[in-house]
């Protein structure tokens, strides 16, 4: 099963380096809206530390968001997703691969370029790190719920903006504890123990419930 | 004595006994919000702690707030047992009650905006209820927009049913984190649940109305499922039969 696992994983991290550009795409999206957002609001200093947590995740949430509706959909146009039906390996197996790839195509390199964020809005280092690891907690979150709704919209038209209707409102848990936690590492008596613990919790029932929703609703979407 | 349980679980059995229960569920819905709202208008007292009159949108309020939410949870139930079954009428049922679902929560946030703006003098405040009713509605729209973007009914309601299940397995996440966004420290500005203090002839209009409110959400879901029902057996032997004998 890991073996199956691993092998689905190699093959989408394979096809994804072979076309650089799209990696690339979500991540300068990511940079934009975050630094889009002192040209709206103002340069204030103190402003800009307050939203800088907020603005992050949810540019981190549009961004991840924008890469969902090729999760299965290359799969799904020349066969291959129904192949993968077909196989003895249970689907949930193959489509956590597919998550995982997901996440470390789009949710890892947002982690790694969060200290540009820092730089942006006037950030300690103390906050850059929080929210790095924040991001590494969170962003997993975001690819496993929203391949649910990649594996419901799939194959129809305007998918894009339909995902996102659905899922935004999922992903509001994440939103809340992972801002909360950086806003709250700001402060000099700030602890983000119990936010870190509930996105932990969050991580962790998603991870066993999603990949089991998203086979299920593949398996629809393929009938 | 044998009872089929199934019987009424065909399009083509239900379709008429939803059209005698209609007028009845009317009647009761009618009857039940009248005589709620009269007694909550004229018997109930003028001045509720520090709210004036106008305390007695709670009626209106309150109903379609518990109905957007019940709404919700028999919706998932019905696309559940639909996933389960594999019967086509739970889904019809399902699709039907969503409509009336968001009409509800439509409603709930629209008077408590009102009310807001009477007692706390804002139309809205990032309270966490006034939050939950809000990303409720979202849910609702969501589930309605996938319906609707799927051509063929039967993946349109498999999908949207599994997405209603995902939704109510992440309400009980959403609803803590919206309650209590910084779990250092805890607090809220609508007032905590305050039942056993409500005075008795508000609670009876409340209540009351509570339930016409449900009556008239069986009323008007029947009546969608009976259009959906025509619309998707359009071409079965017993629809053509049915627009013969009315003509």
């Amino acid at each position: 099963m890991f073996k199956t696992f691993l092998m689905i994983l190699k093959r989408d991290l394979k096809l994804a380096l072979r076309r650089r550009s799209e990696i690339f795409t979500v991540l300068f999206f990511f940079i934009i809206v975050v630094s889009l957002f002192p040209l709206g609001v103002g340069y204030d200093e103190k402003t800009l530390q307050r939203i800088a947590p907020g603005v992050a995740w949810i540019a981190a949430l549009l961004a991840s968001m924008l890469a969902l509706e090729r999760l299965f959909l290359s799969d799904y146009a020349d066969g291959t997703l129904e192949q993968m039906l077909l196989t003895p390996q249970p689907l949930s197996i193959l489509v956590l691969a597919k998550m995982t790839a997901h996440w470390l195509l789009t949710g890892l390199p947002l982690v790694l370029v969060a200290p540009v964020v820092g730089i942006l809005y006037h950030l300690e280092a103390k906050t850059v790190g929080t929210m790095m690891f924040m991001l590494l907690l969170g962003t997993p979150i975001l690819s496993m719920i929203g391949a649910i709704g990649a594996a419901l919209t799939l194959g129809l038209r305007g998918g894009g903006v339909l995902i996102s209707l659905l899922i935004l409102p999922l992903y509001i848990p994440v939103l809340v504890y992972g801002s909360g936690a950086i806003s709250e590492s700001t402060l000099q008596s700030g602890n983000i123990e119990p936010h870190v613990l509930l996105l932990s919790a969050f991580l962790l029932l998603s991870l066993i419930f999603s990949p089991w929703a998203t086979a299920s609703a593949l398996k629809i979407s393929l009938e | 004595m044998s009872f089929n349980w199934f019987k009424y679980s065909a399009p083509m059995n239900f379709y008429p006994l939803a059209g005698k229960l209609v007028p009845i569920f009317w009647l009761l819905a009618l009857t039940l919000t009248g005589f709620g709202l009269y007694w909550g208008f004229f018997q109930t007292p003028d001045v509720l702690s520090e709210q004036k009159q106008y305390y007695r949108i709670i009626f209106v309020h309150v109903a379609a707030s518990w109905m957007g939410m019940w709404l919700y949870a028999m919706m998932v139930f019905w696309g559940l047992v639909g996933l389960v079954f594999n019967t086509k009428l739970s889904f019809m049922m399902a699709k039907a009650t969503s409509v009336t679902g968001a009409f509800m929560a439509t409603i709930a946030l629209v008077s408590g905006a009102v009310w807001g703006k009477v007692s706390w003098g804002t139309w809205w405040d990032w309270d966490p209820r006034l939050t939950m009713s809000l990303i409720l509605l979202f849910l609702y729209i969501g589930y309605m927009a996938l319906q609707s973007a799927i051509d063929d009914p039967r993946r349109a309601d498999k999908a949207s049913a599994v997405l209603a299940l995902v939704g109510l397995a992440i309400v009980p996440v959403i609803y803590y984190s919206v309650n209590c966004p910084n779990p250092n420290e805890c607090a809220s500005l609508h007032q905590e649940s305050s039942f056993k203090g409500v005075e008795s002839n508000i609670l009876l209009s409340m209540l009351v109305t509570a339930l016409g409110f449900w009556m008239y959400s069986f009323a008007v879901i029947l009546m969608r499922v009976r259009n959906v029902i025509l619309a998707r057996e359009i071409n079965t032997k017993w629809v053509s039969e049915l627009s013969d004998t009315n003509q």
